[in-house]
């Protein structure tokens, strides 16, 4: 399946003077477009109506419900990277949530000062050495690249939530943590709407340098200055960056994210969570 | 007699902190500055701006946050290439287009804090550099926290804020493409119009709600 949906990706038509990372924009743009539409008329009124009848602490509650079971992939995937340590950390945090935590309700653990992370498989194979692909947009998945919708596969295929029986309280599952999902956005998307000159395009690159920097967590080696300043052309001094240009191709990056600030895993859940069904990132007009 | 305790009180808190000020603009640390900035503003927020009021908020930026941003070195980096085809007076018209804009993005997302907790990440630099990174973190019970990289500059007036990434995703080069795009499509003058237009759009209360 996916073969066919990326094939279909590819033959679409791109539109001139395009972006090299983005050779579809032409189905991307249909997409983006049909998301926005889907966002307006459902998925914004719906997750605005939760926000406002569902008080904090029990959007709270389901928020953690559902980051506490994407806890133990997210551990999978650090072991998979070649980081054990913090695998060991996530499944902790699932441990004490799941228990102390009542079903993960309660994030005891990040009280306790174990960091949650984020990680999926798009990210893992980055980390092992993939590169992004060709950026690519799906009917209310949202923003993807090719190497993110392989990930994407595997992300599904093991999520507990989507692999539920039976079927009606998969479908309330699901729906249900879209909706958690999308109101958290909402700050967030009203923040885009107001940032961007064109949302399509805004949205893309933060996408695109989110995830470089996630698959990184957090440090990604900084091509820093790379265009001229013009007038404020500045002493050139050494970086004085801590990171070290970690090599992607290192299945086992453990020895360089050794030298890296431990816990710099950073999260916004804007413009991303691609490996979670939630109907269109960014709310919005129809467009530019 | 307690009156007057409590004026010489307050005259020695005001010199006090008007001898900071200098010291803040010569000697602070740029992780000092950040911590400093950033706490003082999220105090003002908490006490003084009630339901996001954008006025009071934008007012709050400008006195407390702009003075440590070097304005024309973002918008020269977010137009790129192009930056140097334009006439100085575009220039101009640019970087204040794009602060404009900034400063209301900015408002937007200080509206949105709600007692979130800030990490402060010791600078991991030499005391000779002058081109720093500095890393603070938002943290939120229940969800990840997020990272926040200051690129700043010593420059002769102290350091300067030159980029901000958000969780990875630089302001700075979120804007290169669009700013491109609209250059391309209309020349420097173009980028302007698309500024100025987008900050009208955002004058409205409404701004954004509904097109």
């Amino acid at each position: 399946m996916a073969a066919l949906l990326l094939s279909g990706a590819a033959g679409c038509a791109t539109t001139g003077g395009g972006d090299p990372r983005d050779p579809a924009e032409g189905f991307n743009r249909a997409m983006y477009s049909f998301n926005e539409t889907f966002d307006q008329a459902i998925g914004k009124p719906v997750a605005t109506a939760y926000h406002d009848v569902v008080p904090e602490q029990g959007r709270y509650w389901v928020r953690n419900f559902f980051a506490n079971i994407a806890d133990l992939w997210i551990g999978a995937n650090n072991l998979l990277q070649g980081k054990p340590l913090d695998a060991v950390t996530d499944w902790a945090r699932f441990g004490f949530n799941s228990t102390i935590g009542l079903f993960g309700i309660n994030d005891v653990a990040s009280e306790m000062g174990i960091e949650k992370h984020d990680e999926d498989f798009g990210q893992t194979f980055g980390r092992w050495g993939a590169g992004d692909g060709p950026y690519l947009v799906w009917p209310l998945l949202g923003p993807s690249t090719v190497r993110d919708s392989a990930g994407l596969l595997f992300d599904f295929h093991f999520d507990p939530v989507l692999q539920h029986d039976p079927k009606g309280v998969r479908y309330a599952t699901v729906a249900l943590r879209a909706t958690s999902k999308r109101a958290d956005l909402l700050d967030a998307s009203r923040i885009l709407e107001e940032a961007a000159l064109d949302k399509y395009v805004f949205q893309r690159d933060a996408y695109l340098q989110r995830r470089r920097s996630l698959i990184y967590d957090g440090n990604p080696p900084r091509a820093s200055r790379d265009l001229p300043r013009a007038e404020e052309t500045a002493p050139v001094a050494p970086r004085s960056e801590a990171a070290p240009a970690a090599p992607m191709s290192t299945p086992a990056a453990a020895t360089p994210r050794a030298a890296l600030p431990p816990h710099l895993d950073s999260a916004i859940r804007l413009l991303e969570e691609p490996a979670q069904p939630h109907p269109g990132d960014v709310s919005g007009s129809s467009g530019s | 007699m307690f009156a007057k305790s409590l004026r010489l009180a307050t005259a020695a808190a005001a010199a006090a902190f008007a001898f900071c000020l200098g010291a803040a603009a010569q000697e602070q640390s740029p992780d000092a500055l950040v911590k400093s900035v950033t706490l003082e503003v999220v105090g003002i927020i908490q006490k003084d701006v009630k339901d996001g009021d954008r006025r009071k908020l934008i007012s709050v930026i400008e006195d407390k946050v702009l003075p440590h941003f070097n304005f024309t070195a973002m918008t020269s980096s977010a137009v790129g290439r192009n930056w140097d085809k334009a006439t100085p007076e575009q220039k101009s018209r640019l970087v204040d287009e794009f602060k404009t804009l900034l400063v209301r993005t900015y408002a937007s997302s200080l509206a949105a804090y709600s007692n979130q907790r800030f990490d402060f990440r010791p600078l991991r630099a030499k005391p000779t550099d002058t081109d720093v990174t500095v890393n603070v973190r938002v943290l939120q019970s229940g969800t990840e926290p997020v990272q926040i990289d200051y690129d700043m500059e010593k420059r002769p007036n102290g350091w300067k804020v030159w980029d901000v990434r958000v969780a990875g995703i630089s302001l700075v080069a979120n804007y290169r493409t669009e700013f491109d795009n609209q250059v391309r499509q209309g020349g420097i003058d173009g980028l302007i119009k698309a500024l100025q237009t987008k900050n009208k759009s955002l004058e409205k209360p409404a701004a954004g709600a509904k097109k």
